[in-house]
């Protein structure tokens, strides 16, 4: 397989963008990308989208051919991909696979969702759990996300008070990300005072209904190398899967398919945990950031919540995560959030992350995850000047 | 939802109808056609017991638009005595009677009313003991 490189990124605001349609959103991420590669339209072969839901949100299927149309690309392969809010990732696994086979030289891999156009998005949303045994009896998002929460305080203790640090610590953050949705800093008491959703998880426990595109353009690492810039290559990639219904995992406290997706990426990359410089995890609850963080390895279990309040894992702590404010902040736009995982860990590796940029960043690891944890990608990048 | 596909579910909605791998013993609810243990495509009917542990809970303040006319109300993943989990709501019981531990059993009501042109929708709750 050939080394694979991110030679360039575009991304939108993320918001309530009542005014954009889901075409030109997508097709608004590819230009900035195009642009910033300085790559020709011509020279793009194929597309991977990632989108959960544009069936149910917009009434809108086959996205493989209005999304290249409206970018300007009708013509070439393209592909949408579906693993409800992981699709992104899967979506750049899809690209990286393909340049690296040697099948394609010059592969878009996007993300898109417009979750506000009318739909009940709790519902749209609930359709990547089990309908039958989940949905049926009444289970949300924030429902299973508040169980797993329940389990985790209950066997390690973790408090509400350590949820709603992760929650201001990701507002810090995307305070200073002129994409976020939510660019405002919080404090505990704004967490702990919202309005329950499902307890433990309030309001400000939860990432919120966004609408969003993010394209990266993917190339051979000798590509990258002719453009001139620093080269960001695709040091490692992992993709898991598990079970979709909660109930059907041993330990609830836990989300084992990170775990099993990380390996994969480490197992790759020949790196470990104490070799990242700063992590894009899947936030879409507090309680998320924490177990995820516990999954990757870079905490023991139990551990995540004590450090967060501790600053650990804020911009000038020992590890920054989410330094692009994650969900929670910038915005989920489902289909979107694994593409802009991977767009904030190229701009942050490439010296152009402006306030928000980790000194020295050279390695970054990326976690997309779909439903309760019923599927994942990891990926690891790292930059050579 | 249409009839049909109400309708498929039945046996394990109103009598807790599970799969039991003719090969390994598995027990699988709902049954599978495929034994996600050892892979094998024969099973027999076994009906679950009815009394269990909640393993987690939380109260959902903030539904579907269909469940709306319930809230709030108790979610919980419940392991019944032969280990089997599912999850369910918890009825007739004020939210915070309810927490991991708690001991309840199975029974049967109407889940939601649906929209009017669709079918009752009928099933298990859990009933603290």
């Amino acid at each position: 397989m050939r080394d694979v490189a991110v030679i360039g990124m575009g991304i939108t605001k993320f918001g309530e963008l009542w005014r954009s349609p889901l075409r030109d959103l997508h097709a608004e991420a590819v230009a900035d990308c195009l642009a910033d590669a300085g790559i020709e339209r011509r020279q793009v072969q194929s597309a991977w989208i990632g989108c959960m839901s544009s069936g149910l949100f917009n009434g809108q299927e086959h996205l493989a051919s209005i999304l290249t149309d409206y970018a300007g690309l009708a013509g070439i392969a393209a592909t949408r991909v579906e693993s409800a809010c992981a699709s992104g990732g899967a979506a750049f696994r899809a690209a990286w696979l393909e340049v690296a086979s040697g099948a394609s030289d010059y592969v878009l891999a996007t993300g898109v969702e417009k979750m506000n156009d009318g739909a009940d998005a709790t519902y749209c949303l609930s359709t990547a759990a089990d309908q039958e045994y989940e949905v049926y009896h009444g289970v949300t998002f924030p429902g299973l996300y508040a169980m797993i929460a329940k389990a985790h305080m209950h066997k390690w203790g973790t408090t509400r008070e350590q949820l709603a640090d992760v929650a201001v610590k990701n507002h810090r953050h995307g305070a200073l990300n002129p994409k976020a949705q939510f660019p405002q800093e919080i404090t505990r008491a704004t967490v702990l005072g919202a309005v329950m959703v499902a307890s433990p998880l309030g309001l400000f426990d939860c990432s919120p209904v966004s609408d969003g595109a993010a394209a990266v353009l993917l190339a051979p690492v000798e590509v990258a190398r002719a453009l001139g810039k620093p080269v960001v290559r695709i040091l490692g990639s992992g993709h898991a899967t598990d079970t979709i219904a909660l109930h059907d995992r041993a330990d609830v406290s836990r989300i084992p398919v990170v775990q099993a997706a990380a390996r994969r990426a480490f197992a790759m990359a020949g790196v470990g945990p104490r070799d990242i410089d700063l992590v894009e995890v899947h936030d879409c609850f507090t309680i998320a950031e924490l177990v995820c963080l516990e999954e990757l390895g870079f905490f023991e279990p139990g551990k995540a919540a004590a450090a967060t309040s501790a600053g650990e894992t804020a911009l000038g702590g020992r590890i920054p995560v989410n330094t692009s404010g994650g969900l929670k902040s910038k915005g989920h736009p489902v289909g979107a959030t694994g593409i802009a995982q991977i767009a904030e860990l190229y701009e942050q590796l490439t010296g152009k992350a402006g306030k928000r940029q980790v000194k020295d960043a050279r390695r970054g690891l990326a976690q997309n995850m779909g439903g309760s944890g019923g599927s994942c990608t990891v990926h690891i990048l790292e930059v050579s000047r | 939802m249409i009839s049909p596909r109400y309708h498929r579910e039945i046996p394990q909605r109103y009598r807790l109808e599970a799969g039991r791998c003719a090969d390994c013993g598995e027990i699988h609810f709902p049954p599978r056609a495929v034994c996600r243990k050892c892979g094998a495509r024969e099973s027999t009917t076994v009906v679950l017991p009815n009394r269990g542990k909640v393993v987690t809970c939380t109260v959902v303040d903030i539904p579907p638009a269909e469940f709306d006319d319930q809230k709030p109300y108790v979610n919980a993943i419940v392991e019944l005595e032969n280990g089997v989990r599912l999850t369910c709501m918890v009825a007739e019981a004020p939210p915070d009677a309810v927490d991991i531990g708690t001991e309840v059993e199975l029974i049967f009501r109407r889940l939601r009313c649906g929209r009017e042109w669709e079918v009752l929708q009928y099933g298990y709750k859990a009933r603290v003991v």
